[in-house]
């Protein structure tokens, strides 16, 4: 029997420390949509996506009534474009952009992910023409989400598309300069991209998943701060434990939500991601959770440990709570969706080398970045490189999202609004890194013995 | 099917009479009920249960969060089965 302690402790969670789930997005193959003539395929996409997913959003909206839990996103992620489009006779992917875009509209959906291409060894001919696309489709188009995987632990890291990616993230951010470079906020680079990832921008649907899937993402950054709040100067172990048990009521409420939604959708139930993803608003927040285990300010000495502790126990509380466990799982420390990060990097303290070491150990990578304007593609691919080594090297998932602000500084502030938030302009390295770039190649998979 | 309906609200008449009239009103039987009065803040629980209720659960939810925002009371139906699955393993 429940008791009322317990039932006011979930209503609490939900009205004062911002507990939701996240995002259902549902992952739909598009496989079946290739053809040689652009229109028809386009046309297969747009009906394809608009019939499976066209109860998506009246079903979210139907159980967050019923449950009483705010369902944040419904979202769409579709077979990686440039697998779909290759078969098509153009060379731009750009009309393929625009019809995920309508149909993301007619969805009711905010964001459709899967403008995507995986050249983590090479390039097909495809490949090469999605991410030649990728500036103007961002410019485009407003919910399409655009992500390339550039390296794996399995492959190494292709050095010549990361020196592209250089290139195409400079050249959205020029396209989409009035309105601060937000195109390069949809568009992600990453190393060990998982197939199953329900958050954006990186949600792509991979060849190894079924026709159709719903996948959840849960969050609940301010939950584990209240709940931390609790055992102020207790050792580590305690805090462990406390996150372990949060992370397991969030992830439980994930579950039965994605259970009740696959079953009215008729879609079988993928993974929950058991992540912590937090948003702009006040008490939202990853870093603050970092400064409440006792650092002054996220970012200084001590942020990498306190963030290695969060991120295990997170995923150690969430498997237990869900049949199925998959995405990215783990904290997110994208900096403009953040309050306290945000804060943190307008003050000086959280650098990008300090982002960079806490990627080691956390989900995912850069994220959500915005650096000077004239930052050359050189730096930036130099950038990516750094991260996709340290994905490749640890068998995880790395990435970068980051925004060459035009015509901004260190000091400005880009803003992009609603979830995606606002960014201080961070400092980096002005020293050249072109020859280093110029280079090309591959470099070769990590040893995956002798670990030390 | 089971719901948890929860009142909180500033004490005053015929709280309770009045949530259990709406109740009735859409054949919700009410199974158990535990209430306090903290600092003069009223709390109830109640479990009831909607399998003949006249209305789908999620139309019985506004309803009664509209009828409860009229006495300046957060009213709320939800299904028992997120409580349970947060707090029971």
């Amino acid at each position: 029997m429940l008791n009322q302690n317990d039932i006011f402790q979930t209503l609490d969670m939900i009205d004062k420390r911002h507990l939701d789930i996240r995002t259902i997005t549902m992952g739909i193959s598009l496989r079946d949509c290739a053809h040689p003539d652009v229109k028809t395929s386009c046309d297969k996409i747009y009906d394809k996506i608009t019939r499976r997913a066209e109860n998506l959003v009246s079903v979210g909206e139907q159980i967050e009534r019923e449950f009483g839990i705010p369902i944040v996103n419904k979202r769409i992620s579709v077979t990686p474009i440039a697998m779909v489009a290759e078969s098509s006779e153009t060379d731009s992917y750009v009309p393929f952009a625009e019809t995920l875009d309508r149909a993301a509209k007619t969805c009711g959906v905010n964001f459709i992910g899967g403008f995507s291409a995986l050249v983590q060894k090479g390039c097909t001919k495809g490949d090469r023409i999605l991410i030649e696309s990728i500036p103007e489709a961002m410019a485009r188009t407003e919910r399409v989400c655009a992500s390339v995987n550039v390296g794996s632990t399995k492959a190494g890291i292709n050095m010549n598309a990361v020196s592209l990616m250089g290139k195409i993230i400079k050249d959205t951010a020029r396209i989409t300069a009035d309105n601060d470079g937000l195109g390069c906020a949809k568009l992600v680079v990453f190393c060990n991209a998982v197939e199953d990832n329900p958050f954006m921008a990186g949600a792509f649907h991979g060849v190894g998943e079924p026709e159709c899937v719903l996948n959840v993402g849960v969050s609940g950054p301010g939950v584990v701060y209240h709940a931390l709040k609790n055992v102020k100067g207790q050792p580590f172990d305690e805090v462990a434990e406390t996150i372990k048990k949060t992370a397991f009521r969030i992830t439980r409420m994930g579950q039965i939500v994605g259970n009740e939604a696959s079953k009215r959708l008729g879609v079988p139930f993928g993974i929950v991601d058991l992540s912590l993803a937090p948003t702009p608003a006040v008490g939202d927040s990853v870093a603050r959770i970092l400064e409440e285990m006792g650092l002054e300010t996220c970012g200084i000495h001590g942020t990498t440990a306190a963030l290695a502790l969060l991120n295990d126990a997170v995923k150690k509380g969430g498997v237990m709570a869900s049949n199925h466990v998959g995405g990215l799982s783990g904290a997110f420390i994208p900096v403009s969706e953040d309050e306290g990060m945000i804060a943190a990097a307008e003050s000086g303290v959280l650098t990008l080398n300090k982002l960079e070491a806490m990627t080691c150990v956390c989900s995912v990578g850069l994220d959500m970045i915005a650096v000077p304007g004239d930052t050359t593609a050189d730096t930036i691919s130099a950038i990516i490189a750094d991260e996709a080594a340290i994905g490749m090297v640890n068998s995880k998932t790395t990435a970068v999202r980051i925004i060459p602000a035009p015509g901004k500084t260190v000091g400005d502030r880009v803003e992009m609004g609603g979830l995606l938030g606002s960014a201080p302009v961070m400092p980096v390295y002005n020293q050249s890194t072109a020859d280093f770039i110029a280079r090309g190649g591959r470099i070769p998979a990590p040893l995956q013995s002798l670990k030390n | 099917m089971k719901a948890i309906v929860t009142v909180v609200g500033k004490d005053q008449v015929g709280i309770i009479a009045s949530v259990c009239n709406h109740l009735a009103q859409h054949n919700v039987n009410v199974l158990d009920i535990s209430q306090t009065v903290m600092q003069g803040y009223f709390t109830m629980m109640m479990v009831v249960d909607v399998s003949s209720a006249n209305k789908p659960l999620e139309d019985l939810s506004v309803l009664m969060e509209e009828a409860g925002k009229q006495s300046n009371l957060t009213i709320r139906v939800q299904r028992e089965d997120i409580f349970e699955a947060m707090h029971r393993v």
